[in-house]
């Protein structure tokens, strides 16, 4: 069987692990990427409607890596972001033009993201995409790793990047721990189409049960997270389609119009998962394998984003000196960098959750009162803005539209 | 353990003194944790000027494609390996037999090609053997006669070619910091590392070079910054650690 030579092994081709791979390629490294599913298989996926908020931040990530012309017009703007407390008439405004030109961010169906990612791929000489094939195992040695490919073949790296999503074989091989705990709520994922345009706005409303998003798409459509009582989450995704459609109108309002379902529905128990360590001997971990926080602010796959411009610019910068991008020095680097970013926003979004899911009337004046005094606190608020666009704190190179 | 050989600069209780360490060498929190920290400095210096010399693109990861290095006192292949990272050819020498065995092991596991040989400068220059770049890092310091070991190293660069020292000058701040606080305080090095009086001022280094004909296009201090753990250039200040790079005119 032949063994495969390179610098940069990623275990996991989804979003977080080609886009990884991209950006360590178009610098110059020399990267494989394997992939336990068929890449034609992904693409050829029906129609299934999910979606990504990609924040400013991540969008320069995706732009600087030469990832964003393949999404083209397939990106809806995000230009304005109403919060709303169930009914209560205080809300949370926040306007692209208080922090710049540019949009908050953008809302891309994820089989967008995808169809870009490889074909951008295809486009780099150094990056090979391996899959269908799953990986055994992945040892450390003098110097390097060995991962162990179920076909029989073995590839030698002096890195290993693990992006496996949040049930990480690697990791736990690995040794390393996670925190976890599951929320008693459920996020019901669907597309809708409605009659009227929705201008860019997207619309959280915190009801009881949780927070329910509204995300502009392309056309007249927008992305729905629903997020519901567990408990009554199984009876809402077993209801025929007209009943789901009426209790969906009912959260949803009537300001866009008549709202449709379109596609299939999705729902995932919401879970917050931290990884004890992102790395051990010569391996990282990025995205859902390091942390899965609660996706009130929608801030999930742009903390796998900032997790990959990190280690990116980590690898890179240690390989343009030539050292050895997988030593303790480079590892070491990309955890201090990662972990207390991605600690702070899952103390916000779990605060946030745990603030906004109940209606205990001192609470929920307390929240409004603190929504209408953000709203009305100009720096508060753009810093809150810029936190959530992914422009606060150290920002690495890529995220900030700077190439590695 | 090699024998000292007749008309040669390598002193024989140095290369012992390097033998017992080789198997450390790579240990980046063992007895060359100071030279790990050095690393990152010394590279970007020696990679910026060659890249500027060779008119080669800065963000290429393997710049040096296509052109020879030699590294003069090896060690166990601290330098060699990030040279041969960024595209040189690199043969690497060093006195002692043990150190440069572990570097042929260490850099066999790193999938590095690196042609490693127990010589001397002299040994390669009385071949005739001629390379793109030469490095003598942290070894000027260490040899029994400076002259004959300058005729050599630079006799080993082709006109065209380049040159770069890193060494420790001889003044009473360096007596201080690299011998007592770094051997005796910090416990940074083996005691005994260096000698003060084999210790060379740059000056003593450039002369030679430009009698040779080379041209020094650098000559920087290296600083030790306490507050952040780090080594950074400092133009100004040569007392203690200081690098050189010199190119050899075209014929």
């Amino acid at each position: 069987m032949s063994d495969l030579h390179t610098e940069l092994f990623v275990a996991g081709g989804g979003l977080v692990g080609l886009t990884l791979g991209i950006a360590c390629a178009e610098a110059g490294l020399d990267v494989v990427v394997v992939d336990r599913e068929d890449a034609a298989a992904r693409l050829a996926e029906p129609y299934d409607g999910r979606a990504s908020a990609i924040a400013y931040g991540s969008q320069r990530v995706l732009a600087t890596t030469g990832i964003w012309p393949y999404v083209g017009e397939e990106a809806e703007p995000i230009l304005e972001i109403r919060v709303a407390d169930d009914n209560a008439p205080l809300f949370l405004h926040y306007d692209h033009r208080d922090v710049g030109e540019h949009p908050l961010g953008w809302i891309v169906e994820n089989r967008v993201l995808r169809r870009a990612l490889f074909e951008r791929a295809r486009t780099i000489p150094s990056l090979r995409l391996l899959a269908p094939v799953a990986v055994s195992h992945v040892e450390p040695r003098e110097g390097g790793i060995t991962a162990q490919l179920a076909d029989g073949r073995r590839v030698a790296a002096a890195l290993c990047a693990v992006a496996e999503g949040k049930n990480s074989p690697l990791r736990a091989a690995a040794g390393i721990r996670t925190v976890e705990w599951s929320y008693p709520q459920t996020g019901i994922v669907c597309t809708v189409r409605h009659e009227l345009p929705h201008r860019g706005v997207a619309v959280e409303h915190f009801l009881p049960a949780g927070p329910f998003a509204i995300l502009p798409m392309t056309g007249r459509r927008s992305s729905l997270v629903w997020t519901e009582r567990s408990a009554l989450a199984p009876k809402l995704m077993r209801l025929p389609d007209e009943a789901f459609r009426t209790e969906l109108a009912r959260r949803f309002g009537d300001f866009l119009g008549r709202v449709e379902v379109e596609g299939p529905r999705w729902a995932y128990p919401l879970a917050f998962m931290h990884a004890e360590r992102y790395v051990a001997t010569r391996l990282a971990l990025v995205g859902d394998s390091a942390h899965l926080i609660h996706p009130i602010a929608g801030q999930g796959l742009n903390l796998g984003i900032r997790d990959v411009a990190a280690l990116a610019e980590c690898v890179i910068e240690r390989r343009r000196l030539g050292l050895d991008i997988g030593d303790s020095e480079t590892l070491a680097r990309y955890e201090r960098w990662r972990r207390f970013d991605t600690l702070t926003l899952a103390a916000v979004t779990d605060g946030l959750n745990r603030l906004f899911s109940n209606s205990i009337q001192p609470v929920k004046l307390a929240r409004d009162l603190g929504l209408a005094a953000v709203n009305r606190i100009p720096p508060l608020k753009r810093l809150f803005m810029r936190h959530a666009m992914g422009t606060l704190g150290d920002v690495p190179r890529l995220a900030r539209g700077e190439p590695l | 353990m090699s024998e000292p050989r007749p008309a040669t600069s390598v002193d024989a209780g140095e290369v012992r003194r390097f033998d017992a360490l080789a198997r450390s060498w790579w240990d980046p929190q063992g007895e060359m944790a100071p030279l790990h920290r050095l690393g990152p400095v010394r590279i970007a210096f020696v990679r910026d000027h060659f890249v500027r010399l060779f008119g080669r693109d800065p963000r290429s990861l393997r710049p040096f494609e296509g052109l020879r290095l030699l590294d003069i006192g090896c060690g166990a292949g601290l330098m060699a390996e990030p040279m041969a990272r960024l595209g040189f050819e690199v043969v690497g020498i060093d006195a002692a037999a043990e150190v440069v065995e572990a570097a042929r092991v260490h850099a066999l596991a790193a999938g590095l090609a690196i042609d490693y040989r127990v010589a001397t400068a002299e040994e390669l220059a009385a071949a005739g053997e001629r390379f793109d770049a030469v490095l003598a890092l942290e070894v000027i310091e260490h040899v029994a006669d400076l002259g004959l070991f300058l005729d050599a190293a630079t006799a080993l660069v082709r006109p065209g070619g380049g040159f770069a020292a890193a060494s420790i000058n001889r003044t009473a701040k360096s007596f201080l910091f690299a011998i007592v606080g770094a051997e005796y305080v910090l416990r940074w090095l083996p005691v005994g590392t260096h000698e003060w009086k084999k210790l060379v001022r740059p000056s003593e280094l450039v002369r030679p070079l430009r009698r040779a004909g080379f041209v020094v296009e650098a000559l920087t201090g290296v600083a030790y910054d306490p507050l952040t753990g780090e080594w950074r250039l400092a133009p100004e200040d040569l007392d203690v650690n200081y690098m050189l790079f010199a190119r050899r005119p075209p014929a």
